[in-house]
């Protein structure tokens, strides 16, 4: 019986089974799995059915714990259930995990697997989550390729149900959940053929009903529960032959034959390794290799990892293995070792007789890498007469020295294989076309195919790396390519960061993306470039596919040109057949956007080839340059010495000596990471700036910075550095500054869109306007140098200069502390925080809920909080997404706590310190910036004066003193935290009365994980799991806060009011108590032109969508109402606000009466919500 | 009394038709202007350069982030989306052809000759009984001439009225040098009727803001003047069936359109403005005005004071002008 082949990722695999076989679907977005529950939302749209002839019940709920109690009653209720998750979203549902199992309940998880948080967050893949959940009496299968993620899905299905054991079905985060594969696709029959009719009615029959109702979840005691306990035992004994069993039902039925534990290698095996998951598949294929040169090795490759079935796995093992390495991709710190480990020794400890030598190893955290030269070095390992127990490998343990060394140079790779190797930029579209190339090959060819991609994490300029091959055989290599027959770069620029060209074989054609001609490109080659060419002997071709993609309509995206010339030149397929599948592909994936995009990419399919063209160069290298240097020289060591080669994709080199052992990075890393990723730039034209600030403060990634300083401090300034008469009534007679770091820009033109001057005689010019950077860029380098070393501005100066910082004129000159992060071009949350840092930064802590704020805020290589000249600034963290509430109360204690014990203190040094310091230290008011600053001066005289006081206490009081100066904590995250999984944590933090300010940037989705729905998404809008449109309406974070009378409260919108916006953030944070300010942030997944995102947010306001206001319970005392509504009734249509989004726009188009349907009770709605908080600011 | 006028060939009860208005988006103002009394409904047109730039804008949203990010490979969920094009404008006009009495004329706004042309069929396909093409464009390029802008409306006319056999109604812009020949040219490449004229949307100046802004502004009854004007110096002389558009607003302006020779008089920012109710009042005042003045048909006022039936044809020309200024007394 032929299937159908399709070329998908381990994601969509799994969730091909996974909704067929289920009735009730609980989901929430984490990563890796994210994937899967879209794609049953997505099935679900589409009305597809499962096995039974239903449509499955698809629900989104407000956390992983969540999804567990859903899935949990869905059960007992006699549903088949499933979900996704991963990593912490695992950990949250191991209390129902317990229960689930306890009950005997059959259901399936799958899991995309993925490191927990430690010393850092990480969304890649390990197993330290399954891991976690061992011991919850869940049976573990493990698949170990794309193939076996649809499989084992399968298999865990049709066996838990006979089982009456639940089943965690695993594999790889990304290296397998991500990796698009060919493979073949079981259909409905198949599914249903798997699926035992009995067992499901036996389920059914067992369901809670009020028709015969039993009493499940007693509480028992000491009398019975351990017997009761053991009661389950038999189901647990059972699982492994009934997961056999199903394992021969599928061969029978499939052709594929799986075992509990699968042996590869040779019969004689004298040297084994048993692992699990994706390094399964490196090894086997290391371990036949190995074979074929004439070494007795072999690879047993676990599946069934719960129950651990002895019988099984001794049977598997062969009688002749001396010795064995079990590899584990997790770390139990503390452990004898880690648990596929222990359980392999147990299990040989049991059977008794001679023992061979068992050895265990980590490998592979957080998708490091593993590759066959280290599947090599383990073997090796092994034939020591001393081998090193509980190694690494992979990594460089220069501390401990677990690791085994191994040599970079062995590979094993079929010479059948192609591999191709592509750096592109996000927004060029490499990766998307890459994926439909694999597509194109694996099912327009009988060639296998592979495609994984490696991103950077940053979500503004981002750099992918797309790793591919192709050949006639399955491809068993789950680790990135190095050397490949075909490498693309779609960046010149890269040619001067990278080593673009060391991966690329002897012989190899490289396709280069440039401006420059054939003739012409020789010179500008970097000589590194020049060399590898030489000497590699390979081929260059040049294409100005911007060029093309200009004249095509194609804007940015380069991606149909590259993979054109990529067809043509790699010889995949004849080029006429690659040409026709290249356009079906361009039918089916741009289709749907109408004829013009189709034929635009047609166009620029036409125009390539004939603009492609091979380089010829001379055999001498004939530029001596090497590659730029990636920091400044004058950057801190370990800029230099770690965040240098993390930006030079070296961070796989560093040794473990090289990192904190305890994540604990330098601040303000990004400065020195000069990414030049704008095509334009704002420049200033400072005869018509009106030094109004609005660009300053709208800047998202604080590029644009102004500073007022005295005339004389110009001297020694660039030719070109611009200046002009500082516009201030309070500072007359001095000079004014508006600088743009060109280099850290993004281009997004929001300060343009904000800047309100213009030219009266040609009012297209503003003050500032975009203009190329190229041309600029050295001139403004040194513009910007000089102007950081002019004086900085602090709150405490605008104080003494009597500035009101109540508008962005005087906010524009306090120095921010957080620049150049890596948040989206135009990103809407961080003009926020930046204002947030500039009123407060230097007295901060900041605990950051996961999302984009924690991955723009602090994911490696470089971090953009930073610190001023006197070192301070932000003190930021991430704990969890959930706990982030409850992480920034932490904080708020411990300062109470020490505020009081410093204070206790002091008065016992009266001494030393003299009575009036002490008293004035404990009377400081410390309510202006002036005021602090006047008590850090005190704190910095008891320093200095207990510097030789023999006081016994005198340690234990610099450990504290500093607290006696204010420090304001900020909780800052997105909406999905605030309103979602981190609701019940906020809620209490608020009633909890403590002074703690909360920010949410409200961006009314989940926009990490891709723009999911949360309980932020408005009435009608599209969004992921709402792809029909939110049917219920936003709550009203802002109300139920205000109800508790005590919390201050603001809801504010930078592009509506910038002065509301301050005024909300001095307040909150002045205020003695908890503040929420709700923020409206425009982002990408509201399908917006994101240089529109300010006036987006200006109708949000003017339409009553957003309504701006302040509650603020000090004003209670004085007699006055607490509400007060800072904006004008609604005076906008809300469809005219609909109609520029996208999210609500598709539903217009797709379901245009329940859109109007939407439309017409949102309007309502927001009638509504103004009259109520009209009423209730006129009480 | 006969109200019963032939327009493109189509039989039509009486000579006011609804033009392109957003009235005709939903259906049920469909059956509201039936029920009203017009005699046959212009549907809204389909932008040819709207569908393009819908899919453009599509493509750029759900490009944008797209593939960039290892946590998220999208941001718009894009299973939901309908594609782009002109699908739903014609099942609207498939609906409306099989649903309303009178007849349903598609109008369409192009901006190249193969997308004109490709509508044009798929148009005809929905059993419309005619098809308006709207040569809407703003030649502001100062190196094209007239001449070139000219023999490209030329031939996307011949173009699309050999493409389709429905009768075609050229709405032309009144900003040429030469309209009545460029209308006998249009006629000559196939056009049955000339529908006069083409209102363009006029941008305007925010003062405050220093900003271009759209301000769309529905007509009013003098605009009624101009068309009248070119009615009665075309009808007669080009071989077309004449809509008067922009400025019918009451029963007198149907009255003069019919006078100076169009076939009918189209009606809408009155409709807008009014509501459904102002058309049986036109139809009234017609069928009052035509009782008091002895004409027995519609056919019989049609061109009753064209050009060349008036006694002096002069007076639809420059000298009406200066006879105004020679009778201003200041």
């Amino acid at each position: 019986m032929s299937r159908k082949l399709v070329a998908a990722d381990g994601n969509e695999a799994a969730a091909h089974v996974a909704y067929r076989a289920s009735e009730v679907i609980a989901i929430y977005p984490i990563t890796p799995s994210t994937p899967m529950a879209e794609s049953c939302d997505q099935y679900s749209a589409f009305g597809l059915k499962n096995i039974w002839g239903e449509v499955p019940q698809v629900t989104q709920m407000q956390s992983e714990g969540g999804v567990a109690g859903a899935v949990h009653g869905a059960l007992q209720t006699g549903a088949m259930s499933t979900t996704f998750t991963a990593s912490q979203g695992l950990l949250l549902m191991i209390p129902n995990m317990y229960k689930i199992a306890g009950e005997l309940t059959p259901c399936v998880w799958h899991i995309a697997a993925r490191s927990v948080a430690t010393h850092a967050l990480s969304i890649f893949g390990d197993h330290s989550d399954v891991m976690a959940c061992r011991q919850t009496g869940w049976a573990q299968l493990f698949s170990s390729k794309v193939q076996e993620c649809q499989d084992l899905a399968m298999i865990s299905h049709a066996a838990t149900l006979k089982a009456r054991v639940p089943f965690l079905h695993a594999f790889d985060g990304f290296r397998t959940s991500h990796e698009i594969q060919k493979y073949e696709q079981l259909d409905d029959e198949d599914i249903a053929w798997m699926i035992d009719d009995d067992a499901v009615e036996a389920h059914r029959a067992r369901a809670m009903t009020p028709d015969a109702p039993s009493v499940r979840g007693t509480a028992q005691n000491p009398d019975t529960f351990f017997q009761a306990r053991e009661a389950c035992n038999r189901y647990h004994d059972a699982v492994p032959d009934i997961v056999q069993g199903e394992m021969d039902r599928f061969a029978e039925r499939v052709g594929r034959q799986y075992h509990l534990f699968d042996y590869e290698g040779a019969p004689d095996a004298e040297r084994v390794i048993i692992v699990m998951g994706s390094g399964a598949e490196t090894s086997t294929e290391t371990a036949k290799f190995l074979q074929e040169k004439g070494e007795k090795v072999g690879v047993l490759t676990v599946r069934l990892f719960r129950p651990f079935s002895v019988g099984h796995f001794l049977d598997a093992l062969p009688d002749t293995v001396k010795s064995i390495a079990v590899l584990d991709r997790t770390k139990e710190p503390g452990s004898v070792g880690e648990p596929l480990y222990q359980d392999v020794v147990t299990s040989l400890s049991e059977r008794g007789g001679p023992q061979p030598l068992i050895i265990g190893g980590r490998y592979g955290l957080s998708s490091k890498e593993f590759t066959p030269a280290m599947v090599k070095a383990v073997f090796d390992e092994l034939s020591k007469d001393e081998p090193k127990n509980h190694f690494t490998v992979g990594i460089n343990d220069d501390i401990t020295h677990t690791s085994l060394t191994y040599d970079r140079e062995f590979r094993i790779e079929s010479p059948d294989t192609t591999r191709a190797v592509f750096w592109g930029l996000g927004a060029d579209g490499t990766v998307g076309a890459n994926k439909n190339s694999i597509k194109i090959i694996a099912l327009g060819t009988d060639l296998h195919a592979q495609g994984y991609f490696v991103y950077d994490s940053r979500k503004s300029g981002s750099q992918t790396v797309s790793h591919l091959r192709f050949g006639k055989s399955p491809i068993q290599s789950p680790y990135l390519v190095d050397q490949a027959e075909f490498v693309a770069v779609h960046q010149f620029s890269f040619l001067d960061k990278y080593d673009c060209l060391g991966i690329a074989a002897d012989g190899a054609t490289v396709l280069l993306n440039s401006n420059y001609s054939p003739d012409s490109i020789w010179e500008q080659l970097p000589g590194r470039v020049q060399e590898q060419l030489v000497t590699k002997g390979l081929r260059l071709f040049v294409i100005d596919a911007y060029k093309i993609a200009r004249e095509t309509r194609m804007g940015g995206r380069i991606n149909t040109i590259m993979q054109t010339c990529f067809f043509q030149l790699a010889g995949v397929l004849p080029a006429e057949e690659a040409i026709r599948m290249i356009k079906e592909a361009i039918k089916k994936t741009y289709g749907k956007r109408g004829e013009a995009v189709v034929q635009m990419n047609y166009d620029a399919v036409d125009a390539s080839l004939a603009a492609l063209h091979e380089v010829r160069f001379p055999d001498v290298v004939t530029r001596k340059d090497t590659l730029l240097p990636l920091v400044p020289g004058d950057a801190p060591d370990f800029v230099k010495d770690v965040t240098a080669r993390l930006l030079a994709n070296e961070g796989e080199l560093l040794p473990v000596s090289a990192f904190p052992p305890d994540g604990v990075f330098p601040c303000g890393t990004t400065r020195y990471e000069k990414r030049n990723i704008a095509q334009e730039v704002p420049v200033w034209e400072e005869d018509l700036c009106i030094q109004c600030g609005k660009c300053v403060v709208v800047c998202p990634h604080g590029v644009i910075r102004g500073k007022v300083y005295e005339p004389d401090q110009l001297e020694g300034a660039p030719e070109t550095f611009k200046s002009a008469d500082a516009k201030w009534r309070e500072m007359p007679g001095k000079r004014f500054s508006l600088q743009v770091a060109v280099e850290d820009c993004t281009g997004c033109t929001l300060c343009v869109e904000a800047c309100p001057a213009k030219d009266r005689s040609n009012v297209g010019r503003k003050a500032i306007n975009m203009a190329e950077q190229l041309p600029i860029r050295e001139k403004e380098r040194d513009n910007w140098d000089f102007f950081t070393k002019l004086p900085d501005f602090s709150p405490a100066d605008a104080e003494a200069a009597e500035l009101k910082l109540k508008a962005p004129k005087d906010i524009q000159l306090l120095t921010p502390y957080i620049e150049f992060s890596g948040a989206c071009t135009g990103c809407g949350e961080t003009p926020y925080l930046k204002l947030m840092s500039q009123l407060c930064g230097d007295r901060t802590y900041i605990a950051n809920a996961t999302g984009c704020s924690s991955i723009y805020g602090g994911n490696l290589p470089t971090t953009p909080w930073c610190t001023d000249k006197n070192g301070r600034g932000p003190a930021w963290s991430n704990s969890l997404f959930e706990d982030n509430a409850e992480f920034g109360l932490g904080m708020r204690l411990t300062i109470e706590q020490k505020t009081t014990y410093a204070r206790n203190l002091i008065r016992e040094f009266a001494a030393d310190l003299g009575d009036s310091l002490v008293s004035e230290l404990l009377e400081a008011s410390q309510e202006t910036s002036t005021a602090i600053e006047e008590q850090r001066a005190r704190i910095a005289q008891v320093r200095t004066k207990l510097a030789g006081s023999s006081h016994p206490r005198r340690s234990e009081m610099l450990t504290v003193v500093d607290f006696l100066a204010r420090k304001s904590v900020w909780i800052c995250g997105g909406d999905g935290w605030a309103y979602d999984i981190g609701y019940g944590g906020l809620d209490h933090v608020m009633a909890s009365g403590a002074n703690v300010n909360i920010l949410v940037m409200d961006t009314e989705v989940y926009s990490n994980t891709g723009g999911q729905s949360s309980k932020a998404t408005p009435l009608g809008a599209v969004a992921k799991f709402t792809a029909d449109g939110k049917k219920t309406v936003k709550k009203n974070m802002g109300l139920l806060a205000m109800d508790y009378g005590h919390v201050y409260v603001a809801q504010v919108a930078m592009g509506s009011s910038d002065m509301q916006t301050v005024k909300a953030f001095q307040e909150a944070e002045s205020y003695n108590g908890p503040s929420i300010i709700l923020a409206y942030s425009h982002c990408i997944a509201h399908g917006i032109d994101i240089t529109k995102g300010l006036t987006q947010q200006d109708l949000a306001v003017k339409s009553g969508h957003w309504l701006l206001y302040r509650y603020d319970p000090r004003r209670t005392s004085e007699g006055l109402n607490p509400l007060q509504l800072d904006c004008r009734p609604p005076k906008v249509p809300l469809k005219d606000y609909h109609d520029k989004e996208n999210r609500y726009r598709m539903l217009m188009k797709s379901s245009p009466e329940t859109a109007q349907a939407y439309l017409k009770q949102a309007q309502e709605v927001v009638n509504q919500r103004y009259a109520h908080f009209k009423q209730l600011a006129e009480l | 009394m006969n109200l019963g006028t032939n327009y493109l060939g189509l039989e039509l009860k009486n000579p006011l038709v609804h033009s392109a208005s957003p009235l005709t988006k939903k259906l049920s103002n469909l059956h509201r202007l039936e029920k009203a009394g017009v005699s046959a409904i212009v549907m809204h047109s389909l932008f040819e350069e709207q569908i393009e730039e819908e899919g453009m804008m599509l493509d750029r949203i759900l490009s944008e982030g797209a593939d960039s990010f290892g946590e998220a490979s999208s941001f718009i969920p894009d299973y939901n989306v309908v594609p782009v094009g002109a699908d739903d404008h014609l099942a609207h006009l498939s609906r409306a052809a099989s649903e309303i009495g009178i007849p349903i004329i598609a109008s369409l706004n192009g901006s190249s000759l193969g997308g004109w042309v490709d509508y044009a069929a798929r148009i005809e396909a929905t059993g419309v009984a005619a098809l308006e093409l709207n040569l809407y464009n703003v030649p502001s390029d100062p190196d094209v001439p007239a001449s070139e802008i000219e023999a490209g409306y030329i031939d996307v006319v011949r173009a699309v009225c050999s493409s389709t056999s429905l009768p075609v109604a050229v709405k032309i812009s009144p900003f040429l040098t030469a309209p009545a020949h460029f209308a006998r040219q249009v006629v000559s490449a196939g056009a049955k009727g000339l529908v006069l004229f083409n209102r363009f949307y006029q941008p305007d100046i925010d003062l405050e803001t220093l900003e271009v802004v759209p301000n769309l502004k529905l007509s009013h009854s003098d605009e009624l003047r101009l068309p009248l004007r070119w009615t009665a110096l075309l009808s007669g002389r080009i071989p077309a069936d004449i809509a008067v558009t922009g400025g019918v607003h009451t029963g007198d302006d149907l009255i003069k359109s019919m006078l100076c020779g169009a076939k009918v008089g189209m009606m809408t920012s009155a409709v807008l403005a009014h509501g459904f109710d102002c058309i049986p009042t036109v139809l009234e005042r017609l069928r009052h005005w035509m009782a008091e003045n002895d004409y027995s048909s519609v056919e019989e006022m049609c061109g009753a004071m064209r050009s060349d039936h008036v006694g002096d044809p002069s007076a639809y020309e420059r000298a009406n002008y200066m006879k105004v200024l020679g009778s201003y007394s200041g």
